[in-house]
Order: structure tokens, then C-alpha cells, then sequence
């Protein structure tokens, strides 16, 4: 068992190679950029394919390309690249085509800012371009998570032939941490369906076209029954000294390691809280929130945007229990900052 | 009874959708004989674009990808070089290359991608209903230059053969047109070259066919052909640009 000292963008990196990613196409942008660095040395070694695009439209469509041979791929990209990749992506997710697209996230709207941000989640977790669909989106919240989510995301992207997002604070991304290098993956699906010359066999089509009105809603049928099963059985989060917590904190990504120290900090002080950490954003861990809705006093939703997963929040609570929402814009919150927030809550009901 | 003349294999049985005098089928059948020729159907793999040609993925008997618009040669460039034994070649038409695929297509020639490129020339938008594209040539009326085309509004035609043999990473660069019987062979001698071209590794390589779209200039079958060779051959004059040998 090997531990490297790693960032998280070479974490994932690594872990994509682990899991035999042999071809990225990506743009540069901060703080993503770390990513590609990381592919343009190891790729060329191990016979794979790197390209830096001309732009972030013509890397998510080097996905589309790369994925359709049966390739597993990557690109890598912050907001601004993020919103460019969309029309690709619509494509990718209606050709079917797996492929992992990391969201290395900064502040926005517009070029925004470099700090860390989680205001991508609306973008990232209703598909973000047009059209009917869903993207499954993984949150890492560790080096360690960075790699062994980017292993995973392959694994999921081709068990169901869809892109997956991997979504980081720059934070994560640029923080060093050991790292326990996991073991080559060597065991891959067959992809009948790729598009590799139909060398003894009948012609393969990737496509998106669908003219009719009939075949246009057999695809859009056939995409939500996938979305379906995706939400039955990929609902990931950790939860966090849950069993008599009266005050439920829901955060992810780095910001929610950071905010188990405020849940211990807040019990010192006799307030009884605890953590959700959704892992998977998309499909979203629904069943968690129901399970404290039916136990806590109250919901905390903090994050580092103006409120957007307090909306699922919301809705997986069902009325059944106040969601409140706490967010900073450019930086992380310090565990004290969160600890005093759960301390004012905690005395406005009566909890103390 | 001899057979003297028969479909490509690297055609489907599917009827093309195309407009009467309308030259993709042409163009179409030209590639499909290269790669009869060449024996390499099983080997190659098509891009088709977003425009008339949309649907060649029901026409060509390889290996087919529908792409996003302009998007073609960066979807090529990502499939030869995973699998650089194949054969890639992008079918696009002047929207889909000259304005929206202006980054991809530049680029892809740039680096040398060793893609083959058959760039269909019909100096506007036909699928849309005849908007003016980069290729519209002077004084042209369309839908969205219905003054006609001017230098000084609209600015100038495209031409596309001329600018990408300038890059190094252009390896086989050639103008032809289909208006009539000798012009069709050129064509098809060009197509060749260039999947030669790619097969011996040398760089990008591109045939720009001009064509026709009868049913959006408002001319007949005939009169359009006769409108390529007084109008559009005088303005993207034909041959080579670019060979590289080595």
C-alpha cells in the first residue's frame, strides 16, 4: 500500500490513469489546470492520447470523439470552461457516451473569481445544457476522495453509459494531502456500441438526431428510465454522529470535512448536531434527509453559493421540518463561523 | 446478364432525401467508390455535420457519427488519434465548417491532424432555408443578404482552400466541383489523393467541393450547374493548393 503526498487535482488525475482514462482533451483554466498539466506528462508514456483544445468546445467534443472508441476519457475544466462544454454535453449525454468531466469549481457569475466556490450546483445538477436529461455528479471532499471518486466515476459512467461530473472547490483541488494510490483497475465492460470501423460486423451509428415525434420520445422515455435506476441504486452520502442530532448540518465537498470540527465544537457546547455529506449531488441522497426530517428539529444547509442544494434540501424534507441556509461567497468558513451559527440556532429554539 | 454498373458497397440501400440537382448525392457516391477502391469501408470512419447533410449516416455503410454543428473535425481528431490505424473523414458544408466550425476546422489543420476532410461549398445555409453563409458570394441575394451580399455590410466570401493550405499541418489541400462530368472525376481523383494522403501519415488533408442548391438559388437543375461555373468557379477558382509529398 503506497501513501503519496498529492494535490487533488493530481489525486484525480492519477486515479482517472488507475482507472485506464487513456485519452484528455481539455483547455486550460484556473484552478483546474493542474489536471491537465498532470495528463500532458503521463499520457504520451503510457500510449494514451492528450490534447490541448483550441477551446473548451472543441475538448468536450474530443470527448464525444474519444468516447465513441470505446475509450474511457476525460476533460477537466472550472465554471466559465464548464458552461462552454454544455452543448457537448447535452450531445454526450443523449449519444450515451461515457466519459468523466471534472468541475475544478471557481466563483462566478461571469469570469468571477479563482476562490473556491460550490455555485455550480444548479448547472451540474440539472444536466446544465438543453434538453431532458441528468448527469450523475460525485462531490469529493479529500485528496483521498479525489482519486478513489474519479475510479468510481468511470466505473459508473460505463455501467450506464453517461458522462459523470466530478465536482471540487478549487480548494480541494490545490490541497495537499497523503494519498493511498489505489491498484490498476483491469477488469472493463465491452462496448459493442463503439464506433471502431465495422471491421466483421454490421455499421455502428452515434447519434442525436431523432425527427420524428414518436422516436424523439422513445429516447427521452429511454433516458428517464436510466435516470431512474441511477437514482434507485448511486445515492451516496456520509452522515456524521446523525443518531440524536437535533440540529442536521447538510454541506459537501471540503467545506463539509470542515464543518464535521463545528458539529464536535457545537456538541462540546451541548447542542446536539450532526452532518449529512451528500457524495453523489446528482442523483441527490434524498432518503437521508427524509430519515432526519422524521427525527431532528431543524435542517442547516450551508454552502459556498446563495442557496442552491437547500432547494433539494426542501424538497426531499417535504414541509416536515424547517431548512435554513447559511452561504459565503469567495472563501471556506472557518469550523468557528459554522459552530456559532448551529450555537444561535440552537438557543433561538429553545435547545440549550 | 453483365453487370456494368452497380451501387457502391459503402452505401446503404437508403434513399437519399436530397433536392433534385442537389449535388451532395453526387458527391456522396464519389466518396463511398473511394473507399470501395481503396477496400478500406471497414476501416474508416465518417463524421457527418448539422445541415442538409445531416442524415449521411443513413447513406454511408461504415461506421458513422452525427455531430454537434462545426464540431466534426474536433470529434476526428480526438477518434484518429485514439485509433490511428482508421480512417477519419469529416462531411461538412460551409455553416457547418467556414462560421460556426471555423475554430475546429483551422485547428485541426494546424496540428496535422491526419483526418480526411470533404468540405461541401453551396455558398449558403440550405437546411435552414437559404441563409447567407461565410461562402455567399458578392452581389449574392439570400434570406439574410436580401440587398445582396456586400463588401462593405456583410464583408467578404470565405475561402477556405486557400487559407488552411497555408498552415503547415495541411498535407493535401485541393478545390474541385461537380457541375459537370470531368469536374466529377477531378473530384473523385481528389477524394482519392486525400485518403492516400492520410493513409501515408503526411497531415491533414481537405477537398472542398462547390456545389449546388437549385431549390434555395431558385434556378433549375441545369441552371444551376451552368450558376457554378459563371459564378462560383470565377471567385473559388479550382485545383490544387497544397501537396506535400513527404
Amino acid at each position: 500500500m503506497k501513501k503519496v503526498l498529492m494535490k487533488g487535482n493530481e489525486a484525480l488525475a492519477e486515479g482517472a490513469l488507475i482507472a485506464g482514462c487513456r485519452g484528455f482533451f481539455g483547455y486550460p483554466i484556473t484552478p483546474s489546470s493542474e489536471i491537465a498539466e498532470y495528463m500532458a506528462r503521463k499520457l504520451p508514456k503510457i500510449g494514451g492520447a492528450f490534447i490541448q483544445a483550441e477551446s473548451e468546445l472543441a475538448a468536450i467534443n474530443m470527448i464525444y470523439g474519444g468516447s465513441s472508441t470505446g475509450t474511457r476519457v476525460m476533460t477537466a475544466s472550472s465554471g466559465p470552461g464548464i458552461s462552454l462544454k454544455q452543448e457537448g454535453i447535452s450531445f454526450i449525454s443523449e449519444a450515451e457516451l461515457p466519459c468523466l468531466i471534472v468541475n475544478v469549481s471557481r466563483g462566478g457569475p461571469g469570469l468571477g473569481g479563482i476562490q473556491p466556490s460550490q455555485a455550480d450546483y444548479f448547472q451540474a445538477t440539472r444536466g446544465g445544457g438543453h434538453g431532458d436529461y441528468r448527469i450523475i455528479v460525485l462531490a469529493p471532499s479529500s485528496s483521498q476522495e479525489m482519486m478513489d471518486l474519479a475510479i468510481l466515476a468511470f466505473e459508473l459512467a460505463d455501467k450506464y453509459r453517461t458522462p459523470v461530473m466530478i465536482m471540487a472547490e478549487g480548494t480541494l483541488g490545490n490541497l495537499m494531502e497523503p494519498v493511498i494510490v489505489r491498484e490498476a483497475v483491469t477488469e472493463f465492460l465491452d462496448k459493442p456500441w463503439a464506433t471502431t470501423g465495422c471491421v466483421g460486423r454490421k455499421p455502428n451509428v452515434i447519434n442525436t438526431l431523432h425527427l420524428s415525434q414518436e422516436e424523439l420520445e422513445g429516447r427521452n422515455r429511454h433516458l428517464t428510465e436510466k435516470y431512474k435506476m441511477i437514482s434507485k441504486n448511486e445515492k451516496r452520502a456520509e452522515s456524521f454522529l446523525l443518531d440524536d442530532a437535533e440540529i442536521v448540518v447538510v454541506a459537501f465537498g471540503l467545506l463539509a470535512r470542515i464543518i464535521k470540527k463545528s458539529v464536535m465544537e457545537a456538541r462540546k457546547k451541548g447542542v446536539k448536531a450532526g452532518l449529512i455529506r451528500p457524495v453523489t449531488l446528482w442523483p441527490f441522497p434524498d432518503e437521508h434527509i427524509q430519515a432526519v426530517s422524521r427525527t431532528a428539529r431543524t435542517i442547516l444547509s450551508v454552502e459556498i453559493n446563495m442557496g442552491q442544494m437547500v432547494e433539494d434540501i426542501r424538497l426531499a424534507a417535504g414541509g416536515k421540518i424547517p431548512v435554513e441556509f447559511y452561504g459565503r461567497i469567495g472563501f471556506t468558513p472557518n469550523p468557528e463561523e459554522i459552530t456559532r451559527q448551529l450555537l444561535f440556532i440552537a438557543e433561538r429554539e429553545g435547545l440549550l | 446478364m453483365k453487370t456494368v454498373f452497380k451501387k457502391p458497397e459503402s452505401l446503404t440501400d437508403a434513399k437519399f432525401h436530397y433536392c433534385p440537382g442537389c449535388s451532395h448525392g453526387i458527391i456522396h457516391r464519389l466518396i463511398a467508390e473511394c473507399l470501395d477502391e481503396l477496400k478500406i469501408r471497414e476501416q474508416t470512419i465518417g463524421i457527418c455535420p448539422v445541415g442538409c447533410s445531416v442524415l449521411a449516416y443513413e447513406y454511408f455503410n461504415c461506421d458513422m457519427l452525427e455531430a454537434a454543428h462545426g464540431r466534426a473535425p474536433a470529434i476526428a481528431t480526438a477518434m484518429k488519434r485514439l485509433l490511428p490505424d482508421r480512417y477519419l473523414f469529416t462531411y461538412q458544408g460551409d455553416g457547418d465548417l467556414a462560421s460556426i466550425g471555423m475554430g475546429e476546422i483551422v485547428h485541426a489543420s494546424l496540428r496535422g491532424e491526419k483526418i480526411t476532410v470533404i468540405f461541401v461549398n453551396n455558398t449558403l445555409y440550405g437546411m435552414t432555408g437559404g441563409q447567407m453563409a461565410p461562402t455567399t458570394l458578392l452581389g449574392q441575394v439570400t434570406t439574410t443578404s436580401p440587398y445582396g451580399r456586400s463588401k462593405d455590410w456583410e464583408g467578404y466570401p470565405a475561402k477556405m482552400a486557400e487559407l488552411l493550405a497555408q498552415n503547415e499541418g495541411s498535407a493535401y489541400i485541393c478545390r474541385t466541383a461537380v457541375n459537370d462530368p470531368p469536374n466529377v472525376v477531378k473530384t473523385k481523383r481528389a477524394i482519392k489523393k486525400a485518403l492516400q494522403t492520410q493513409a501515408r501519415g503526411l497531415g491533414f488533408s481537405m477537398v472542398e467541393v462547390l456545389s449546388t442548391c437549385p431549390t434555395n438559388w431558385g434556378l433549375s437543375p441545369v441552371e444551376a450547374m451552368k450558376w457554378v461555373e459563371e459564378n462560383m468557379i470565377p471567385y473559388y477558382p479550382l485545383g490544387e493548393f497544397k501537396v506535400k509529398e513527404e
